[in-house]
């Protein structure tokens, strides 16, 4: 019996160190007092850094009976979200203290949340994958709402919230329709049962839509976006980070090892849908950012913007799109959370530094900094030598390669739209001068944010200069999906 | 003689009722009450199917389900009352700081 369960706690163990981790971060928080609690966020991070050789080294592709596939995808997702929970642990110690919020749980909501990506990346069943999302969502929610005395967290929370558990319904009434359609809720087994059967199965097309619909929510596609930029807006900038880079990359892993690995024969059949989103979502996403004020709204649609061009590398199912997407997502969590870390790092309680023109003159105070900004824009807008722009490449590449000329002529017109308001930024950093220096001031644990930004900013331009190894292990890591 | 087309019309009725009254009503305790017979529309449709195929994994689903389900609301309910904490108000309308 125990074999054909097949209960192999190797094939969790980066979940279990996590787990190991969060509730001794929940007992330190019961039992230290006041100043202590500062190891709290050292202790968490401690946590994330273990748990990255525990996930390369993690590798049993079938157990649990096939509901977890712990294989080399799952490890390189599992690296991804730590190291961005690692990052944006450090920038939210001191964060948190300047927005009064600085409470225990937020530590183990977010290594919870980690959790839940991490079991997202490595689900091969929907009873499993379901199980994840919700940890990861419902982590989520907490965490956008944790500054209970701001109204614009709490009502961003709610706005999340609500949007979140419609999209978790709308998911679900679609893997009730697959599993009707296939008897089974594991991924290898809808796989068998769609390549044997009819594509006009009409469950298995309401399955199919249902379950985009439900994804397309959680990665913010554009009829499905509403929440995003209000979340973002509300959020502490610290969860923003985590949020954008930490559950689309999760979502993405589900999208991946679902649609190009199980339902890779029936790509003629749903790759019109992912066109349409892909282009919709991308040409919205840059359009709208144009005429944003507040930069963490203006970095939500950005974010939107390039969630429709990951979705390429989707359509694309073979393995150049789906490694781009791979790389995609390890390039826009160095970017991403290295831009949000200067906007932790600047933006006050009374909202100051939350606007695009509260950065003038950045670069006569703070020139350094500036420069940060400055390759962390260049970087997203996808301009070399930085890992955006062999990150735009790779999917473009793979998109001309399988004759999508029309998409990624729209991805090129989205891209040159999107410059025009990273260079805003840019622009607002070294060509005006400051008005009030006073939002330049350093906060006293700057030295954790300075950290966190030079990590991004050397990830970011490496990634760009030796593009070959890590797409060499993004490689790798596709390759258990297309056999 | 109820067949699996009788569990699931009922199952898509609710489920469109959830939807419908979460897009429309403008209390979020509406709202909520709503969500909540999306998910139970969900666990029809899982149950019958489960009933119908001679397959427990339906049936386990949906103890999964109601599980989630609650944490889900106790999260949703412990922010609504934040919400209504600084705002003394449940409409939805009157929610609008955040816009852009």
């Amino acid at each position: 019996m125990t074999n054909l369960l097949n209960i192999n706690y190797y094939a969790v163990a980066p979940e279990l160190v996590l787990i190991g981790f969060a509730f001794l971060v929940l007992i330190l928080d019961l039992l230290l007092k006041g100043r202590d609690k500062a190891v709290l966020g050292y202790v968490t991070a401690f946590g994330l850094l273990v748990s990255i050789p525990v996930s390369y080294f993690t590798n049993e592709p079938v157990s649990f009976s096939g509901m977890v596939a712990a294989d080399s995808f799952s490890a390189f997702f599992n690296i991804v979200f730590c190291v961005a929970a690692f990052l944006t642990t450090l920038i939210s110690m001191d964060y948190m203290k300047k927005a009064k919020a600085d409470r225990g749980e937020y530590y183990y909501i977010t290594l919870f949340a980690v959790i839940g990506m991490m079991l997202m990346a490595s689900a091969n069943d929907f009873v499993n994958l379901y199980a994840g999302l919700e940890l990861m969502a419902l982590s989520f929610y907490v965490l956008v709402a944790f500054k209970i005395n701001d109204n614009k967290s709490v009502e961003g929370a709610l706005k999340y919230f609500v949007l979140g558990a419609l999209s978790s319904g709308i998911l679900l009434y679609g893997i009730s329709f697959l599993y009707g359609y296939a008897g089974s809720t594991n991924f290898a087994e809808i796989a068998r049962a769609a390549s044997a059967g009819s594509s006009q199965n009409m469950f298995l097309i309401l399955g199919v839509c249902l379950t985009v619909a439900g994804f397309a929510f959680k990665v913010a596609l554009f009829p499905f976006h509403l929440w995003s930029p209000d979340a973002y807006e509300g959020a502490p900038t610290p969860v923003t980070a985590l949020l954008s880079v930490g559950s689309k990359a999760a979502a993405f892993a589900v999208f991946l090892r679902f649609f190009a690995g199980s339902l890779a024969v029936l790509q003629p059949h749903w790759a019109m849908l992912i066109w349409v989103f892909s282009a919709a979502t991308m040409l919205y996403g840059s359009v709208v950012g144009v005429s944003q004020k507040n930069i963490v709204r203006m970095l939500a649609y950005s974010s939107i913007a390039h969630a429709g061009i990951i979705l390429i590398g989707l359509l694309v199912t073979n393995d150049k799109g789906s490694s781009g997407v791979l790389y995609y997502l390890l390039v826009y969590a160095f970017m991403n959370i290295g831009a949000f870390s200067v906007i932790t790092l600047f933006v006050r309680n009374n909202g100051k530094g939350a606007n695009i023109c509260d950065y003038k003159g950045l670069a006569s105070k703070r020139p350094w900094l500036a420069f940060f900004m400055a390759l962390f824009m260049v970087s997203l807008a996808g301009i070399p030598p930085t890992g955006g722009f062999t990150a735009k490449f790779f999917i473009l590449a793979s998109a001309v390669n399988s004759r999508y000329y029309l998409l990624a002529g729209i991805a090129v017109v989205s891209t040159v739209i999107s410059l025009f308001f990273y260079a805003k930024v840019i622009f607002y950093m070294y060509m005006k001068e400051a008005d009030d220096a006073s939002v330049f001031t350093a906060s006293p644990g700057a030295a954790l944010y300075n950290v966190v930004i030079v990590i991004s900013a050397v990830a970011t331009v490496l990634i760009g200069i030796f593009p070959s190894v890590f797409m060499d292990m993004a490689v790798q890591a596709v390759k258990p999906l297309l056999m | 003689m109820l067949t699996l087309s009788h569990y699931l019309i009922l199952s898509l009725l609710l489920f469109s009722i959830g939807v419908a009254g979460v897009l429309t009503r403008r209390n979020i305790i509406v709202v909520l009450m709503s969500l909540e017979l999306i998910f139970n529309s969900v666990n029809i449709s899982l149950a019958a199917f489960s009933y119908y195929l001679h397959s427990l994994t339906g049936m386990v689903f949906v103890v999964f389900n109601i599980t989630i389900a609650a944490a889900e609301v106790a999260v949703g309910l412990a922010i609504l009352v934040c919400v209504y904490r600084r705002r003394r108000t449940t409409n939805v309308d009157e929610l609008d700081e955040l816009k852009g």
